[in-house]
Order: structure tokens, then sequence, then C-alpha cells
């Protein structure tokens, strides 16, 4: 089936009106480079297992989202990704996790490294408030040592306005990062997040601390970024997910209150067609 | 109850005027409330006029008693023996600032390390221990830190009095100070911050020094300005260490002399102009503390507000 046709309504689309689905030249997730494969992943807070088994491959600068009701371990798993996850007291992860067929799991990898190629933006935006917003766009570079002033001038241009804020902060860049409204204090993270170039963008749940223009502003910025990097994005919403995705996996937690990847497939396949009963259950509104 | 046509009944209207909002109009527990708000107010007020009122009552006293010291020669001369008049402060000055300067230059770094250890580092027993050992600290009588210095630094390493055993003592005194202000300030630091610094690639001893401590900086500077305010005014301590000289003494293994001794010093003498001399040390020490505060929060940026 050409994959750029508008599906046939199905009863899933009509049981969710209004739902926009991202259109997508892409299809089985098999058949693109992989950008970052998860294998057998299970994490845990001390004895407690919050993710179990979870294994995909995402495609190389795509949009993956993670949906699934609340504490279903989708914050966890992204966590693993850059293995911030670890920083919790008490909390360890298993299993591999390739980007470019590296593991960042290998025994000799050092954390620190691998949160320079993977990049994270977090729910609630955190600038840091003791730096200038053009400050904090380059922290990451400065903190590596980087001193060139005329590099570390184009990096904060070029950053800025891939974040779509250039126009809205060229005159205050040495304003406090914290002075910025929220929707622009987030891009300004991500901003930040993507001058250190990383392979790999994570989300966790990005905008849902920010009203709805905020977000809307932020879905067409990952729509741009998807052309430069991998980004995995875990949502609370349904229809974010659908307008944003090009795969989406729904994850959802067992009888052991571990959490589980239920389905993983194209966005539309997802939202139009589902193979399992549960991942009906959560797009359709019975369930979650 | 509804008319033919399906409208709603209309509704009743309430008599007027109703004055439900007007101030005290219901009486009885609505007065009670504005009645206590009121006492409320007064007292807190009470309460700061009253602390006002004894600081600059203080203030005032000292500099009334001392005025008649404070000159020129008083800043400027050493002190001179009995029977001559004239003659000053000055090498108490010094040492004070000598003391107190090295004493921070011990006792601060040790105090932000340690509070950086509690804060970000510090899990289980070995902590605990910490801070315990840091609160007993903070309890020990000054003159007993006094005692403890003097036995280790004034009999056995050096064999006499000297200002470096004063600094010591002061450096001990300041450490849980600065210790338990600053971990308190670092504590407030959003962990929002860290997961942000450390998701940029950034090591952990590196979003400590760069992103935490700097947030936090104007707890730093007040839990360093108060240490040296309370290393400033210290006497036991020094009687045992530093011991007091009545010469310029720019050697700190020398004894050295400070403003709060020499202020006993002088205030222990049965001479009146002695006495007015102390008053007029007392006012120094006081201005030279406070602007010892100033200085520290305009120099290293933070406010000047706490």
């Amino acid at each position: 089936m050409d994959s750029t046709t508008i599906a046939q309504p199905s009863p899933f689309e009509t049981l969710v009106p209004g739902m926009t689905i991202h259109q997508t030249t892409a299809d089985s997730p098999a058949e693109q480079e992989p950008g970052l494969v998860i294998e057998d992943l299970n994490a845990y807070y001390g004895a407690f297992r919050a993710v179990k088994d979870v294994s995909m491959a995402i495609s190389l600068r795509s949009v993956t989202a993670i949906i699934g009701p609340s504490g279903c371990g989708k914050s966890t798993l992204i966590r693993c990704l850059n293995r911030m996850h670890e920083v919790t007291p008490g909390a360890r992860a298993h299993g591999r996790v390739l980007v470019g067929g590296e593991d960042v799991y290998a025994p000799d990898a050092d954390p620190v490294q691998v949160r320079r190629h993977i990049g994270m933006v977090f729910q609630k935006p955190n600038p840091f408030p003791m730096m200038s917003v053009a400050d904090n766009v380059v922290a990451g570079l400065k903190l590596a040592g980087v001193r060139d002033k005329q590099r570390v001038a184009e990096v904060t241009e070029r950053s800025l306005r891939r974040a779509a804020l250039w126009d809205e902060v060229k005159d205050k860049l040495h304003v406090s990062g914290a002075a910025l409204s929220g929707g622009q204090q987030q891009r300004l993270c991500i901003a930040r997040a993507i001058a250190v170039e990383p392979d790999v963008l994570l989300m966790d749940e990005p905008c849902s601390a920010l009203d709805p223009m905020a977000t809307l502003k932020i879905e067409e910025l990952i729509h741009d970024l998807r052309e430069s990097f991998t980004i995995v994005i875990v949502t609370h919403n349904m229809q974010q997910a659908a307008r944003v995705s090009d795969r989406t996996a729904y994850m959802l937690m067992g009888e052991d209150r571990a959490g589980t990847l239920v389905e993983y497939g194209s966005t539309r396949d997802i939202f139009t067609n589902p193979k399992d009963k549960r991942t009906e259950d959560y797009i359709t509104g019975r369930f979650g | 109850m509804g008319e033919e046509t399906g409208a709603l009944p209309a509704a009743q209207p309430a008599p007027l005027p109703l004055r439900r909002f007007t101030r005290g109009a219901a009486g009885g527990p609505q007065t009670r409330r504005l009645l206590i708000d009121r006492a409320t107010t007064v007292g807190v007020v009470l309460c700061t006029a009253a602390a006002v009122f004894v600081l600059s009552a203080i203030l005032l006293h000292v500099l009334a008693n001392g005025a008649g010291a404070l000159n020129l020669a008083f800043f400027t001369e050493r002190p001179l023996p009995i029977g001559e008049v004239g003659g000053g402060v000055a090498p108490a000055l010094l040492g004070t600032l000598m003391m107190v300067g090295v004493a921070a230059l011990m006792g601060v770094p040790t105090g932000i390390g340690t509070a950086v250890y509690l804060s970000e580092y510090g899990r289980g027993r070995f902590a605990t221990l910490v801070r315990f050992t840091i609160d007993l600290i903070a309890g020990v009588p000054s003159i007993v830190v006094g005692v403890f210095v003097w036995a280790v630094l004034v009999r056995s390493v050096v064999g006499h009095f000297n200002g470096l055993a004063g600094s010591v003592a002061l450096a001990i005194i300041m450490v849980p100070i600065v210790t338990r202000t600053v971990e308190e300030v670092l504590r407030l630091v959003p962990d929002t911050l860290r997961e942000a610094s450390l998701g940029l690639g950034i090591p952990r001893w590196k979003t400590i020094l760069a992103i935490v401590v700097p947030t936090a900086k104007s707890g730093v500077i007040t839990g360093t300005v108060l240490s040296m305010a309370r290393a400033g005014g210290e006497t036991a301590p020094l009687l045992l260490t530093a011991l007091g000289n009545q010469f310029f003494n720019f050697d700190l293994l020398q004894p050295t002399a400070s403003l709060p001794v020499q202020i006993y010093n002088y205030a222990v003498a049965p001479y009146d102009d002695w006495h007015t001399k102390a008053w007029g040390a007392a006012f120094v020490l006081i201005v030279v503390i406070g602007l010892l505060s100033f200085i520290t929060r305009r120099v290293t940026g933070g406010s000047l507000r706490g």
C-alpha cells in the first residue's frame, strides 16, 4: 500500500474524531537505518522493577512517541536511554541501548560521554537562573572547555535559530535565562540541548507545563528538528503523539507493576489499526 | 412549576440592601477576627521595635561613652603604658583583621567543602556522623576551643603564644557556622538544575562547582559573613592563643593583639581614661565587623540584603 495515501476511514478514526495523524513516508521500523536500538532493557528502583524487557528499534532521524497511562514506566524508560535513570540513588538498569552500534551500557562506557551524545529536555523548563540566555545556550559547550569566542557566538545564534527562539531573544541575550516566558524557557532548553550536537534528543513530556500556543510552537519545532536528530518523546497526550511522531510505542503497567512495551509501530497503524486489544482500549479511551 | 411556554420561573429578587460585604457587618465572629488581626499586627510591630530599640541602644550607648576616645591617634597609634596620655588601638585593629582574615581562609573553604559533601554526596551513616560532629563543634564553648588550640599549637608546635593559633581557634569556631548555612542553601537549589546540567553531559563535580554552588551564592556569602562576624568578636580563645600585644606585630607566629582582647584589657583596668578607650574600641569593633560584612557582600557580588 502506498503509505502516502490517506488511510481508509476505519472504526478507530471515527471513534477518535478530530485527531490528525502525522503523514509519514516511513513504513515498518525495520526498513530504516536504526538510530537507537533498545535490547531487553530492565530498570529498577532498588528491588522494584519499573520497566520490564523492553526492546525496540528506533529509526535514524525520526520522531518516536512513547505513550501510556500514568505510572507505566515511560519516563523511566526514556531516562534509561541516556543513563539519567541511575542518577537517582538506588536506581539501576540492565540491558543494551545501542546508538550508532555502541552500547550505552557497555562496562567501559562513561555516562558523562553518553549524555554528551544523547541530549534531554525535561518536563519543567530548567534554564540556569544564574546565567544569561546566551550563556545558557552554550553552557554545555563552555563547561566542556570550548573557549573559542567566535565558535561560541556562532553556536549560540545557530542553536537559537534552530530552536525558533532567535528572533524573540536576539535583543536580550544577556537577561537571565529565567526571565523568559515558560514557552521561551523550554525552547531555550531545547537550544541548549541541541547546541552540543547530540545524536539523539530525548524529550520527557516537554509540553505538559506549557500553554497550547507554546505547545504548538514546540511541536512545529520538533517537526523541523526531525531532519537533524533522532527524537524520542514521552507524552501523556495521545493527540500530540499522533500529530508529531512517525512511530508510536504504547506502554502499560503489568500485574507486577512493571512497565512493558505492548505495541510499537507506525503512528498511523497504532491509531487506526492497532494489533493489540490493550492498545485499542487505550486509544479509544476505554482505559487509561 | 414552569409556565406553559416552558420558561423557568422568575427568580425571587433578594431584599435590598444586603450589606454582606461590609466590614464588621455581621458583628460577632467577623469583628473578633478583625480584632485578633489587628492585635497580631501590633504585637509583631512591637517585637520589631523592641529589637531595633535594643540594637540602637547598644550602638548609641557605646558611641556616647567612647566618643571621647575616638581621634586620629586612636586609629593609628599603639597603646601607651599607664600614666601616659594618648595612644590607640591600631595594633589591635590590625591584629583582628589579620587573624580573622587568615581564619576565614582556613575556615570558609573547609565549611563550604563539608556543606557540599553533606548536600551533594552524603548518604548513610557517615554523613549522619559528620552532621552530628559539626553540630557538636558548634556547641563547644569558645574557651574550650581556646584551651585545645593552646595545648596543640601554643604549648607544642610553636612554643609560645602566637597569632596563628588564634586564627586556628577562630577557624574552628567558623566552620560549623559556614557548613550549616551553606548546606541549607545548597539543599534549596532545585534538583531540576542538577538534572539539566547532568543531561548536558557535564560531570558531577563540575555540576556542583559551576552550577549548584553559584546558584546558592547569596547563601554562601551570608554564611561567610556570619562566621566572620562571630570570629571577629570572640575573646576567650584569643586570650589563650594570641594573648595580645602592645606593639605592632605583622608576624602571626608572635603574640598578636586583637580588638576584643584589647577591650577586655582596657575595661578591667582601674583607669577612667582606659575605660573610655574600651568603649571606643568596642565601637570600632562593631563598625569593623559591619564594614567587613558590607565589603564581603559587595566584592563577591552578593546583594546587600541577606
